[in-house]
């Protein structure tokens, strides 16, 4: 599947599954860093707000040879974003270097088309009208719009972060496209008391993503499906990488994106 | 003044009959029963906010969407019906294609209205038309039905400008007959839009290469459901449309339609339904062959349980056939009791399909270690399809009783 439009500069994280613990600091950081409102009641998971989604995995294997895994799940950003195409309304785009999926919620309508093609639920829909209780309101972001009642929200790898770094290099007199990796760096990544997430340009050799990326042990999730995402995981286990796919019985792991691949070219 | 007819009498259709005003009244209890559950279930979700609903972050869709895809495929004898009277010039269909007309405005409103409630900021719907996204399916079809929405309440005004009551004004007279010189034209653009929001319907689904259950590839820009759900439309809707005519007729006690005009939109909704099952079956084995095994997963992935169970896959596939045979085959559509089951479980089949489209597609998990989500909706959800139900039963009750709906019916019933 053709690329949406080609960037310069792609912006994206490679996390290492085998690294992380699945604290929730990278969860936490970000409601914290983009305003997102807490919930009344988040029992139920299908309702609460959550742009990055730490999931269980495990190898389903009993004691003593039971593995688990957790699997932050941010937004994609795809490549090929399933989403953009099918608003509407414009209200989510790829259309800036950085190739980060935007949502622009005073545009959204809030009918969740977006949604239902997002094949990682990596949107979110506001049930309710936000509330922040007690003296919340004081602690919310001055960077980041509120949203309302009824629309979709989603990850924007900390947009704002990258606006402030490219005005300040801007301020500097230096190429705003290409930033040092340490100039921009989402919450998520700055939480993580592992270092198991690492952001940076996924096209800059001088980013340590560019290395990362071509790992043996690198992964992208439902790749097969044509999303393109500009997420990758890195786990040296086997049945962690199977799980970053839908194979057939008989397909290798990591099969089926080498020819993918070969078809390509 | 005759005491032994009913009070608004004089209102009624010329050589027509009916029930007494008070027994009309009794009648519209039960949809104002049905209107009233649903303007408190509306004021819910539009005070309160989506989060009234059964609806979640896993299912963005769900009845409401079912109910608008399935109303307006069964609604689409309104264009079929008149496409084929105004611009094919079959005649016989004159004595129902200002009912199915009727039937196609209640379809296409009653959607528009749950579309209403379904998006978080109705506020914005005009978003739609001021910041339209091209490359939309969804764009096309908010163009596409809101114009032919207009195009609905054209073919009904001259009914209501046929009223008894207008009789004696001549500019009312004229401009009714105006309108049903210029219909032809209106038809014409009836079709022309209806054919593309019905195909666009199917193919908002089809373009979803995330959701494999409902993925499809396609011909240019165009998947196959864009096809299907055209065909599939146009296969039930004159279906449906015969079905609530003797729905009505049962419910009135008259014959308001000959059965040679049935007879007629029986076979030309069975030979729609020839093409549709051919497709959907070449379609079904793509998916199988094609769809599934490139996204690595298996035929028995994408079933569960009895809800998301294989049982409605089969079944929806197994009910064409039948359709097919009570509808397509003379010495089988000639029996009523044959003409009625393969109406109504065509008409199944094309529900039961907009219901897997809708909520088994969201239902199934894609990525490994996800597990299957259930939806139901809850009271608010079916108050809003109870809305639409009374206001259809209302307008329909209301036109049949004051306007000229059926011409054969006087005829019909002669004493």
């Amino acid at each position: 599947m053709a690329h949406f439009k080609d960037f310069t500069v792609r912006y994206g994280m490679v996390i290492d599954l085998d690294k992380c613990t699945g604290c929730g600091a990278c969860m936490m950081s970000c409601q914290a860093e983009n305003n997102v409102a807490p919930q009344e009641d988040a029992s139920n998971k299908l309702r609460a707000l959550n742009w990055l989604k730490v999931y269980r995995l495990s190898n389903g294997k009993e004691y003593p040879e039971h593995e688990t895994v957790f699997l932050p799940r941010p937004c994609m950003q795809c490549g090929n974003p399933s989403c953009v195409t099918v608003c509407p309304v414009v209200a989510t785009d790829k259309n800036e270097e950085g190739g980060i999926v935007s949502q622009v919620t005073p545009r959204c309508i809030g009918c969740r088309y977006c949604m239902a093609s997002c094949p990682y639920h990596a949107r979110y829909f506001n049930w309710f009208d936000p509330y922040w209780p007690g003296d919340l309101k004081e602690a919310l972001s001055p960077d980041v719009s509120t949203r309302p009642r009824g629309v979709v929200e989603k990850c924007s790898f900390c947009h704002h972060r990258f606006m402030k770094a490219k005005d300040k290099a801007i301020a500097n007199g230096e190429d705003p496209l290409m930033l040092p990796e340490e100039a921009y760096q989402t919450a998520c990544t700055e939480a993580c008391p592992n270092g198991a997430i690492v952001f940076g340009d996924l096209n800059n050799p001088e980013h340590r993503v560019y290395e990362l990326k071509q790992s043996p042990y690198a992964f992208r999730l439902l790749e097969r499906l044509g999303t393109d995402p500009q997420v990758y995981y890195l786990s040296k286990r086997e049945w962690v990488r199977r799980l970053g796919d839908n194979y057939l019985e008989q397909e290798e792991t990591g099969k089926p994106l080498q020819t993918l691949l070969n078809n390509s070219h | 003044m005759d005491y032994s007819k009913p009070i608004d009498n004089a209102l009624f259709p010329k050589g027509c009959e009916r029930c007494s005003f008070t027994k009309f009244s009794l009648f519209m209890l039960i949809p104002a029963a049905l209107l009233l559950w649903g303007v408190i279930s509306a004021f819910v979700v539009l005070a309160n906010g989506l989060g009234t609903t059964g609806l979640d972050d896993k299912f963005g869709f769900g009845l409401w969407i079912t109910v608008d895809l399935a109303v307006i495929a069964l609604g689409a004898g309104a264009f079929f019906t008149g496409l084929l009277r105004y611009i094919l010039n079959i005649d016989e269909l004159k004595n129902i294609v200002s009912f199915t007309a009727v039937v196609g405005f209640l379809c296409y409103t009653g959607a528009m209205f749950i579309l209403v409630l379904d998006i978080g900021q109705p506020l914005r719907s005009w978003f739609g038309y001021w910041y339209p996204n091209v490359h939309s399916m969804l764009t096309e079809v908010i163009f596409c039905i809101t114009c032919y929405c207009i195009v609905l309440i054209i073919e009904y005004i001259p009914l209501i400008l046929e009223q008894r009551k207008f009789e004696s004004n001549k500019f009312i007279q004229h401009l009714a007959h105006n309108f049903h010189v210029y219909m032809p034209l209106f038809a014409g653009i009836g079709a022309f839009l209806s054919t593309f929001h019905q195909g666009s319907l199917g193919g908002m689904y089809g373009v979803l290469f995330g959701r494999p259950y409902i993925f499809r590839d396609g011909f240019f820009i165009w998947p196959w459901t864009f096809f299907l759900y055209l065909l599939s439309a146009v296969s039930a809707g004159p279906m449906f449309s015969v079905l609530m005519v003797t729905l009505m007729e049962k419910i009135t006690g008259k014959t308001l339609v000959s059965w040679k005009v049935k007879q007629l939109m029986g076979k030309i909704g069975g030979t729609m339904l020839i093409v549709y099952t051919i497709g959907k079956f070449l379609d079904s084995y793509a998916w199988v062959n094609s769809v599934l095994p490139r996204s690595g997963l298996t035929f028995d992935q994408m079933f569960t349980g009895f809800v998301y169970s294989s049982f409605w896959f089969y079944a929806e596939h197994i009910a064409l056939v039948i359709g097919i045979a009570c509808m397509a085959l003379p010495a089988l559509r000639k029996i009523p009791a044959f003409f009625y089951i393969g109406a109504l479980v065509t008409c199944f089949s094309i529900v039961l399909n907009r219901f897997v489209m809708t909520v088994q597609a969201l239902g199934i998990p894609v990525m490994p270690f996800e597990n299957w989500q259930w939806y139901w909706a809850n009271w608010a959800e079916w108050g809003a399809f109870a809305l639409i139900l009374g206001y259809s039963i209302v307008t329909l009750a209301v036109t049949y009783r004051y306007c000229p709906l059926f011409p054969q019916e006087a005829e019909l019933n002669k004493k």
